[in-house]
């Protein structure tokens, strides 16, 4: 087994647990390339199919492509889809910065979409590479009540048993591509031919790295146009996967704030 | 870095460190300075790090590259696993900082278990300490095989060749007690760079690799695929008319056409196919590869059920000796009863005997009464039902499990089987009596012991429908795992308590009365009892769940085991139809006499529509639901 087939067989190890231990589930599919590519590892674990619904917290502010792309896959990988609509910027902490409250739109909608259909455990396709307060995470990472994250006081994981038993009313995020790297990410989508949103290729000097909402991402300068220039990228590049994301740098701790209160 | 061809560099692999050692000893600093070293920080963080050192009138501090959370800053302590990347010559590591706090056990625990080899920091000043050893010991618990001793802040002792033999010889002493060889002892500075990417021009009496060369030289971590073939169940699946049975190969190799056993059931089936979705099946698989599978025979299997090959089959026994790590914040303590997961196995188990505390300063072994959280221990423990595993020596991943108290991980033990037998020959074992009871036996104090909730599952159906057969898979099932089980059908009542009764309409309802009623009995001491009986009419049910609601009101449940009369009558098993169409038998339910389906069943099970396993499977699951307390 090389390298890409060890983080396979894994990430369908996690999926599998999960999808016996823990019920109701469900899947954040924000139609990145790193959701893509869980949603491809959860259709290799369960033959074909995605036998939970898959989520989009939609802003109404996500880029054209990304909704092009998403009413095209929905048909055909044939998804229960749930288009979870987040509440509007002036339901949010009023006292954040404007790019943190358009990111507490996501962690509302999310909280909201959980609490409506009662879910027990939801599937994120979050990596421990892009950031370093997520390199802290758990895969299976329970959550209080209102989704907030206690990362002091995080359950032990070790030997793949992983935490599947929780107490009622709290949830657990599962993480199973927290061990992927974004150049794992591309040899992966690049080997299995996964379906990505265009954006993410070079076009007029300039691409997305890592999708996020109109407002608040900004394309990098790169020419690379094939998967395999954005490979040869990522192996010299010294940037940041979330420089374009302008909400993590307003402050020393801002990502890592966002995150206790419940964001992706 | 070299070449950064894609193809090339496919082949690199991943490899992954722990750094541990005692607090302060410079385990986030080293990990800073190889980042640094390696040329693997992103732009701009090495400038944000020294802004913010500045900002807060210190020197530079290279642990802060780590210490993410601003609470780690302030309290300049860190609390948790982080997992950075970076690029030697030969690999991609993936390094692990692990705390050095002991109330942290848990978080090194976390990173450690997982690691390819680990890194233990000794500061040079200070020497050995309590969490050297102790981090030193729990390595080898973990399974972490591959160690290289770090003696950091060699700026601190003058880069003395004398220092550094002292504690090369203190440290390989206590490696050695506990059977850790290490693999490299490097002097370094992690604060001035001294023998991590180059040779340090201060200690030129050390003719070892540097800390980058030590990394490379590593051995790969190999899977084990000659070892014999270990595939935990970890699901069933039917999406469609194929029963996959999906898990991970642990050790050796599987093949189509194999002939393959599953522990604890001692079931044996051939396989048929390692199905992929969307490209042709496998001709085999290997350790670490995450398959399905499909059988040549329908077989009723579960989750937690060992697949090997028939001759090379896991130990099968209800006890065992482990040690281990303890995380709990209450004690472990003998006559606790905990769960344990073991692969893909959830058992209760109950502490049966705590042989020896395990001092790892010391290494003295000592009794005690309590084994307390962070505290190393050999416990003894016994499952209620038979369980599937390997010793720790001989596969470590199938002889290493979890407790869990409540919902959390408390604690993880290795097994070993010194003193007991395997029992895959002598399956019938007698479970002592551990648990002290009042005088007056209550009902709950038969559900803890048993596990499980006494009740009735009152099969009722059409003759040929199943019931007997299906009872007698359900009752074998859960007897194996454990269970209080006993089924009552018209061969056992008939024979003795029921011998007086014949069959006009009377007499069957008689029947079906005195069989509600020790249904009743066997439910209240904590049976579960399953009866397999046409029971054709509703009033007679209906009675035989008043006489099983006297003792709890949700004991009774019925379960309409159905088949169309055609199928029935098609099966004919005991060629019962024929001679009631010839008019051989009188008012034969379905021919001759109504029969009354239930109207609000607990449960249909149709075995038209379903092959036995499925059938089988349905009951289990439902009575798993039902009756299961643990
Ligand atoms: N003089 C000197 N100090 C060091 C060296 N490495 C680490 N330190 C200091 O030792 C202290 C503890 O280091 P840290 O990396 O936080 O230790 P940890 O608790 O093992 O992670 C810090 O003040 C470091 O600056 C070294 O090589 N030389
Ligand atoms: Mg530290």
């Amino acid at each position: 087994m090389n390298h890409l087939d060890q983080l396979e067989a894994q990430s369908i190890y996690i999926l599998r647990e999960a999808y016996n231990r823990i019920k109701p589930l469900s899947m954040l599919w924000s139609l990145g390339k790193d959701s893509n590519v869980m949603i491809w590892l959860a259709r290799k674990a369960f033959y074909g199919r995605v036998p939970f619904p898959v989520i989009l917290l939609d802003t109404g502010n996500e880029l054209d492509e990304v909704y092009e792309f998403r009413d095209r896959y929905v048909k055909e990988w044939d998804l229960n889809y749930i288009n979870a609509e987040c509440p509007p910027y002036e339901e949010t902490d009023p006292d954040l910065t404007y790019n943190a409250r358009s990111a507490a739109r996501k962690t509302l909608g999310l909280k909201r979409v959980i609490e409506e259909h009662d879910f027990r455990g939801i599937f994120l396709g979050i990596r421990r590479d892009e950031q370093a307060v997520r390199s802290k995470e758990r895969v299976f990472s329970p959550r209080g009540e209102s989704g907030e994250w206690d990362y002091k006081d995080q359950p032990p994981e070790f030997w793949e048993q992983y935490k599947t038993e929780f107490p009622p009313g709290t949830h657990v995020r599962i993480h199973p591509l927290l061990a992927w790297t974004e150049v794992d990410i591309w040899r992966y989508i690049q080997r299995e031919n996964i379906p990505v949103v265009p954006l993410y290729f070079a076009r007029n000097g300039m691409r997305y790295r890592s999708l996020g909402e109109k407002d608040i991402t900004r394309p990098i300068e790169s020419n690379a146009s094939t998967i395999e220039e954005i490979i040869e990228e990522l192996q010299t590049t010294r940037t940041p996967e979330r420089a374009g994301r302008t909400m993590d740098h307003d402050s020393e701790d801002a990502f890592e704030r966002l995150r206790a209160a419940g964001y992706m | 870095m070299q070449d950064s061809s894609s193809s090339l560099d496919m082949l690199r692999e991943t490899f992954k460190i722990v750094v541990v050692g005692h607090v302060d000893h410079g385990k986030s600093t080293l990990i800073g300075r190889l980042l640094y070293d390696t040329d693997s920080l992103p732009t701009g963080k090495f400038e944000e790090l020294k802004a913010i050192c500045d900002r807060r009138g210190m020197a530079l501090e290279w642990s802060f590259v780590l210490d993410a959370f601003q609470a780690e800053r302030d309290q300049a302590v860190t609390i948790d696993t982080t997992q950075i990347w970076f690029k030697t010559p030969k690999r991609d590591v993936v390094i692990i900082d692990a705390p050095g706090h002991r109330e942290f056990l848990k978080n090194m625990v976390s990173g450690a278990a997982s690691a390819d080899a680990a890194l233990l920091v000794v500061d040079a000043e200070e020497g050995v300490r309590e969490q050297t050893r102790r981090h030193g010991y729990l390595l080898h618990l973990l399974g972490v095989k591959q160690v290289a001793v770090v003696i950091n802040k060699m700026d601190l002792v003058d880069h003395s060749e004398a220092r550094y033999g002292e504690i090369v010889r203190d440290v390989t002493a206590y490696l050695h007690s506990i059977g850790v060889e290490p693999s490299f002892i490097v002097p370094i500075s992690a604060r001035e760079g001294d023998n991590i990417a180059k040779k340090s021009t201060s200690s030129p009496w050390y003719k070892g690799p540097t800390l980058l060369e030590a990394l490379d030289r590593f051995h790969s971590v190999t899977v084990p695929s000659e070892q014999a073939l270990r595939l935990p169940v970890q699901d069933v699946y039917h999406f469609d008319q194929r029963r996959i049975i999906a898990g991970r190969v642990e050790a050796g190799v599987i093949r189509p056409g194999d002939e393959i056993l599953f522990s604890p059931s001692n079931k044996t089936a051939r396989v048929k196919s390692l199905d992929v979705w969307d490209a042709p099946p496998l001709l085999e698989a290997h350790a670490g590869q995450s398959i399905g599978l499909t059988l040549e025979e329908q077989l009723f299997v579960e989750r937690g059920e060992v697949i090997s090959h028939v001759e090379d089959p896991p130990v099968l026994s209800t006890v065992f000796r482990a040690r281990l790590f303890w995380l709990g914040h209450k004690p472990l303590e003998v006559g606790k009863r905990y769960t344990l997961k073991l692969a893909t196995k959830t058992a209760t188990v109950t502490v049966v005997g705590l042989e020896t505390l395990i001092d790892t300063d010391t290494l003295a072994h000592r009794p005690g009464t309590k084994l307390e959280r962070n505290m190393i221990g050999e416990v003894v423990l016994r499952a209620r039902e038979v369980l599937a595993f390997d010793e720790h020596v001989e596969l470590d991943k199938m002889g290493r499990f979890v407790l869990l108290e409540d919902y959390d991980v408390v604690g993880g033990g290795l097994i070993s089987m010194e003193g007991y037998p395997d029992q895959r020959q002598s399956l019938t074992v007698k479970s002592t009596n551990v648990y002290s009871v009042e005088h007056t036996i209550t009902r709950e104090n038969r559900v803890v012991r048993n596990g499980h909730k006494g009740g009735v599952l009152w099969f009722t159906g059409l003759s040929g429908a199943g019931k007997s057969t299906l009872a007698m898979e359900v009752e074998k099932h859960l007897f194996q795992k454990g269970l209080q089980v006993y089924v009552l059908d018209g061969d056992n009542v008939r024979a003795g308590l029921n011998a007086n009764l014949g069959f006009s309409p009377e007499e069957r309802t008689e029947n079906i009365r005195r069989v509600g009623e020790v249904a009743a009995l066997f439910a209240d001491a904590g049976f579960i009892c399953i009866t397999a009986f046409i029971s054709p009419y509703q009033a007679d049910r209906d009675r035989a769940r008043s006489a099983a609601s006297r003792i709890d009101s949700e004991a009774f449940h019925e379960i309409h085991v159905s088949a169309d009369l055609n199928t029935c009558e098609r099966r004919d098993p005991k060629g019962l139809y024929k001679k009631a169409r010839a008019g051989e038998i009188l008012d034969f339910t379905g021919v001759s006499a109504p029969y009354e389906a239930p109207a609000s069943a607990e449960l249909v099970v149709d075995t038209d529509a379903k092959d036995l396993a499925s059938c089988v499977e349905q009951v289990v699951d439902y009575i798993d639901r039902t009756f299961r307390v643990d």
